[in-house]
């Protein structure tokens, strides 16, 4: 599904990812943990085609094509789907309307007829109740006057309306009470399946509980350092970062005085 | 991303076309026989060419104002064709002796001079350069005693009417524009709905100016009796050239007690080239008079001219009158616009809402500028002011200037106002989400201007954003 190989990106010219190389399989679902400033939201960001973001080299396979080259718009039509971190607000435009209009636009890049107005809302209702949205909030402007936990949820409804082939929670689990912690993973599980894959970009090990991962991987300055199945989550809620740092400095060294 | 936004916001103007057809023209300049020639020209009665000579010898006092904030050239006023007319053959009989050219015209333009497309519901007065060439549905109106025509005819066949109030709600004597159209006018549309009536379909005038060198000069008069009701569109384009052309329109509005007057305009005239090469210089007083319990609602979207100066404004004199503001107003490439309202309130529990909604693309430059005044005989008067900005790129300005005057302590006042940009956060989101940017940047206006577009009739609404999304191409920067 997703091959991303020695990857160096960064923002404002300051280099963030340092030769990152991932694979996430069809159906899996992988968690990427770490401390502030590893690297997390660069590379939800990078692999969603945001502008600022600039890549200097490796390379972004994603079910075959190369990611790297399609521009924004491209990229989500082909199945790729970012839970944002912060959602922003676009006063006066419905939900709905921005909704439909998304979805129509990805049905249209695969090829399928647009949904008509009926059809999307018997759709969208159905979603809804995944994710405990009331229908009042479909009229109601995309995130204008959202509770941070409702903006959170309608991220989550979206990624259920578009049906995305890869879906990156960036940190869509902070500021998030325990219900809506829950509606968020119950939403991602319903997504889950043979042919979805899901990146999980998460500080904590919390949301974790309920959106069991495949596999867990540690970002540390801009590289996956270590990686493994769903204990290592749990190894790392206990130990702290600071462990694996000290286990990465360890191993630098050791291969800095092999290189010798 | 600037790139997009400005690729947005320069598309062609797509309404450019001259149509080549026989104009009856008189010579440039501006003196006391150019006068004479319109007015006689047009069979005037002398009360009318008083009023003309009156205003004219005015206005030679007058200076062209500078406090609004837009720059250009010095206008030669005497350098002006002030009448032009399409020649026509022979007086029409029917709407179906319209010169075939210029009923192509109006179709090209989407307006239809067929009274058998009863679809559209809306009644078109077709003003063409200066002269008014066709009204429909006059009969069908005239049942209920609705007059609507022309202005010229209404001279002739209404004299006592116009005579009446005419001048009544903008004098004269009023601004420098005002009375240069009080001296010139040449044609415009006029409209009484009697006692009670609630007109049947909305009515529309749709102007065009086609000969070079001309000015047009326009004026609307439209007077609802006690009681009645109307709902009037107002839609303008002319051909792209390469000189500045002045439209210098007046607007009277006159409600009686009890009536109401819905005044929708979608200004498109031609805004000139990406350098800012031509366009019109839009200089319009529009204003109405609201007396007992009548109500007064302009909205207006603006996105044509090289140049906007524009207030419709409402005079709330008769207590329990509303007056109501509702506007959108965009300015890409070199586009300048300073527009806004004024709300005047005299009578008692007089109530005013001001909606306004700037948006500035490329290096247009938007002010909005609004006065709302209550006074001392305004015992319990509201006012409820909004104006938001939104920036796109960042080589675009937006100017607010509210002007407030309150002389009765019971006065309610809120004003609220904010400016924005489209970010690239908002771009992306929607990006992200598969919609293209160009739909993003659409989308995200047209959410801006929502609480105005509903105010506009159905089909205006349409019409206008698809007008905005035009006006914005390739301004996604």
């Amino acid at each position: 599904m997703l091959d991303i190989k020695d990857l160096y990106a960064g923002i404002d010219g300051k280099e963030i990812l340092k030769g990152l190389t991932l694979h996430v399989g069809v159906g899996e679902v992988h968690a990427i943990m770490g401390p502030n400033g590893s690297g997390k939201s660069t590379l939800a960001n990078v692999l969603a085609g945001r502008p600022k973001y600039e890549v200097r080299s490796g390379s972004v396979l994603f079910q075959g094509k190369d990611l790297l080259t399609l521009p924004t718009e491209e990229r989500s039509r082909e199945g790729v789907f970012l839970a944002m971190q912060y959602p922003v607000e676009i006063p006066g435009v419905n939900n709905i309307y921005f909704l439909k209009a998304a979805l129509n636009a990805v049905r249209k890049h695969r090829g399928e007829e647009e949904l008509d107005a009926m059809e999307f809302l018997q759709l969208a209702r159905e979603k809804m109740k995944l994710v405990e949205l009331d229908e009042a909030f479909m009229s109601r402007g995309v995130n204008e006057g959202f509770s941070g936990g409702e903006k959170k949820r309608n991220e989550i409804f979206q990624m259920a309306v578009l049906d995305p082939k890869l879906a990156i929670l960036d940190e869509t689990d902070s500021g998030l009470d325990i219900d809506a912690l829950r509606i968020v993973a119950q939403g991602v599980n319903a997504l889950r399946s043979e042919r979805h894959s899901v990146l999980v970009i998460t500080h904590y090990q919390r949301l974790l509980r309920y959106l069991v991962p495949d596999f867990v991987h540690v970002l540390a300055d801009g590289r996956i350092v270590k990686s493994g199945g769903k204990e290592l989550a749990e190894e790392l809620e206990q130990k702290g970062y600071e462990w694996v740092e000290r286990e990465v400095a360890s191993s630098n060294a050791e291969e800095v005085a092999a290189a010798k | 991303m600037s790139s997009t936004i400005e690729q947005i916001a320069s598309q062609e103007y797509k309404y450019g076309f001259v149509t080549d057809i026989e104009a009856d023209q008189a010579p440039p300049g501006l003196n006391e026989d150019i006068i004479r020639l319109i007015s006689a020209k047009k069979n005037e009665p002398e009360w009318m060419l008083e009023f003309r000579l009156k205003a004219l010898r005015h206005w030679f006092t007058m200076k062209e104002p500078t406090w609004a904030n837009v720059t250009y050239g010095p206008i030669d006023y005497q350098a002006i064709v002030y009448y032009s007319a399409p020649k026509q053959k022979k007086k029409l009989n029917s709407l179906d002796e319209v010169d075939p050219e210029m009923r192509a015209t109006f179709a090209k333009l989407g307006i239809s001079l067929d009274e058998q497309k009863r679809l559209s519901g809306v009644a078109v007065d077709a003003v063409f350069d200066s002269v008014s060439v066709a009204t429909t549905f006059r009969a069908e109106l005239a049942k209920v005693g609705i007059i609507f025509c022309s202005f010229s005819d209404a001279v002739q066949k209404h004299p006592d009417l116009v005579r009446k109030y005419l001048g009544s709600v903008v004098p004269y004597t009023d601004n420098f524009f005002a009375t240069l159209n009080a001296a010139v006018f040449t044609d415009g549309s006029f409209c009484y709905i009697p006692k009670g009536v609630r007109c049947p379909m909305e009515l529309s005038t749709y102007f065009r100016i086609n000969s070079a060198g001309t000015g047009q000069f326009e004026r609307t008069l439209i007077v609802a009796d006690e009681g009645a009701t109307v709902s009037y569109l107002e839609g303008c384009t002319a051909p792209m050239r390469d000189e500045n052309q002045l439209h210098a329109a007046v607007v009277e509005l006159v409600a009686l007690d009890n009536a109401s007057i819905k005044y929708s305009t979608v200004q498109n005239w031609y805004p000139g080239d990406k350098e800012g090469k031509g366009g019109i210089y839009n200089f319009v007083t529009k204003r109405g008079k609201a007396f007992k319990n009548a109500k007064l609602s302009w909205t207006q979207v603006e996105t044509g001219s090289a140049i906007t100066w524009k207030y419709p404004s409402c005079i709330l004199q008769g207590d329990n009158s509303v007056g109501e503001f509702y506007s959108v107003a965009l300015t890409n490439h070199r586009q300048q616009a300073d527009t806004g309202t004024k709300m005047i309130h005299l009578g008692k529990n007089t109530r005013s809402t001001i909606v306004s909604k700037g948006i500035s693309a490329g290096h247009g430059q938007q002010t909005y500028r609004g006065e709302v005044k209550i006074m001392k005989s305004a015992e319990g008067a509201r006012n409820y002011s909004q104006c938001d900005s939104l920036l796109l790129g960042d080589k675009c300005g937006a100017h607010t200037f509210p002007y407030i005057e309150v002389r009765n302590s019971t006065a309610k006042m809120e004003h609220e106002a904010s400016t924005s940009k489209i970010g690239e956060d908002q771009l992306f989101y929607c990006q992200q989400r598969g919609i293209s940017a160009e739909d993003a940047v659409s989308m995200i206006v047209n959410g801006f201007c929502r609480e105005v577009f509903k105010e506009l009739p159905m089909e205006f609404a349409v019409e206008a954003q698809k007008l905005l999304g035009v006006s914005l191409e390739g301004s996604v920067g």
